[in-house]
């Protein structure tokens, strides 16, 4: 069972994360995480006549391929929780469609990962789901169209701006057994710096990473070194950098921190500008690259911490300013057989 | 948290990598000034093929919106766009590409809901505001009896 400390919830016996997979698109197959990919396709358009059937496949593989290294079937998991960036989460709502298992639909923007690892690790925990899978997507192509200009238009990037992954990341969740433990959860507040430039989303999300963090630390009375690392997903170079001030105003010193946007691509090769974005990417470097070493033991604890910026076009239109949320995770490095 | 608001945006200029503004405006002024030599070429040619100069202006026009309509549909058009912004964007070129685009972009969403009505989302703001200055222009036109 868990329990409750502040923001907190840590389960004495950790749900964890039987099986993992990750789907990409062209330039993520360019990317140093290339490697840690269970399927990478040079056609974006993954067989489909459009971006936002392409996202809808693009998840649903990531699904299939996570059952499969399972070795279970759909028939076996008791409910997905799942989201992406599009309009009423379609991406995610017609992949399920597919997959007729059942559903609930989640939006954090890009902390989707976080959130559904979050939410089904304390119904795993608690008795209530055997068998969850867990996952986000993104589709650079479906994004644009949706929230900046057809893909054809010619514009400038700014500096600050970031590159929607086109990529998919899914975890099946047990209450117990082998695989990668999930310690605790911190669910966000939202966060509102009064960033208005939606070219700038790190720079708006950066406040919802750090206020979870405190939260986290303050509640299970733990210090940023206390972890192999602390994996924030797609503040971006520019957002890190912010991140890291606010918590040295705190009094923090972050040695440890990596930014799941700044891996996922090369910045400079890959014009990417300050990194990746998109609820696929930090989905897809969990699954790519953390878990795996967490399994090989590379590793032994983190926090994965995911953040979402929470407007919209017309939020945007009418001047608002950028809400963001952050979620956070702790994962634990599988338990060795023959130890407790 | 105890970094404010006013002082995070103080932050946020410092750390915000700013865009190139010099090498920005060169090609700009490069690619801009590109496009209009073509077209100071291409009238040139309709002229002497003895077209009025009305005529050879329009039809130059013409060939530079095909022209931005060809790159756009071959992807070429965003890939110059994306070093050149002001400089592809201001000319009559741009205006196309962002007609093209957007016709392109939202024809999975049918002819008339889709590329008909999507066509103008980016380009239909030039199109009411021009109209408005042209109005504008035109009153005072009258108004000094012009």
């Amino acid at each position: 069972m868990a329990t409750r400390r502040g923001d907190t919830l840590i389960f004495s016996d950790p749900p964890v994360i039987a099986s993992h997979a990750a789907v990409g698109g062209k330039k993520e197959g360019e990317g140093p995480l290339a490697a840690g990919f269970d399927e990478l396709r040079a056609d974006n358009s993954f067989g489909q006549s459009g971006w936002e059937a392409a996202e809808a496949e693009l998840q649903l593989r990531a699904a299939r391929l996570c059952l499969k290294k399972a070795q279970i079937t759909e028939k076996e998991v008791s409910l997905v929780l799942a989201g992406d960036l599009q309009a009423q989460c379609t991406a995610s709502n017609y992949a399920m469609r597919a997959l007729g298992i059942p559903y609930a639909g989640l939006f954090g923007a890009c902390s989707t990962m976080a959130e559904a690892l979050g939410l089904g690790a304390a119904l795993c925990s608690a008795g209530m789901a055997d068998g969850l899978l867990a996952m986000s997507s993104s589709h650079f192509c479906a994004a644009e169209r949706q929230f900046r200009t057809p893909l054809s238009y010619g514009a400038v990037r700014t500096p600050t701006a970031q590159w929607t992954a086109t990529a998919a990341g899914a975890c099946l969740l047990r209450p117990t057994g082998p695989g990668v433990g999930i310690r605790a959860v911190t669910f966000g507040r939202v966060q509102d710096y009064q960033i208005k430039d939606i070219n700038n989303m790190g720079a708006a999300m950066a406040p919802a990473a750090a206020a979870t963090l405190l939260h986290y630390l303050r509640d299970t009375h733990s210090e940023p070194q206390d972890f192999d690392a602390i994996y924030t997903g797609d503040l971006g170079h520019v957002g890190s950098q912010l991140f890291r001030e606010l918590l040295a105003a705190e009094g923090l010193l972050l040695k440890n921190h990596v930014d799941c946007g700044c891996i996922l691509y090369d910045a400079e090769a890959q014009s990417v500008k300050s990194g990746g974005s998109g609820a696929g990417c930090c989905a897809a470097v969990l699954c790519a690259h953390i878990l795996p070493r967490l399994e090989r033991g590379t590793q032994k604890r983190l926090l994965f911490l995911a953040t979402g910026a929470l407007m919209s076009q017309t939020t945007f239109l009418q001047k608002e300013s950028i809400p963001a949320i952050a979620h956070l995770v702790e994962l634990w490095a599988p338990k060795k057989e023959g130890t407790a | 948290m105890k970094m404010t608001a006013q002082e995070y945006a103080r932050r946020v200029k410092k750390v915000g990598p700013h865009s190139p503004l010099g090498t920005d405006c060169l090609w700009a002024f490069g690619v801009g000034g590109g496009i209009c030599l073509l077209g100071e070429v291409l009238r040139q040619r309709y002229l002497a093929l003895g077209l009025e100069a009305d005529l050879a202006g329009t039809l130059t026009s013409c060939t530079l919106i095909a022209l931005s309509a060809v790159l756009t549909t071959l992807g070429l058009y965003q890939k110059l766009a994306a070093r050149a912004g002001a400089g592809s964007l201001v000319p009559i070129t741009g205006f196309a590409n962002a007609v093209v685009s957007a016709a392109i972009e939202f024809k999975t969403e049918g002819r008339i809901l889709g590329t008909g009505a999507k066509m103008f989302t980016i380009a239909g703001p030039v199109i009411v505001y021009g109209t408005l200055s042209a109005v504008v222009y035109g009153g005072v036109l009258w108004l000094l009896g012009g």
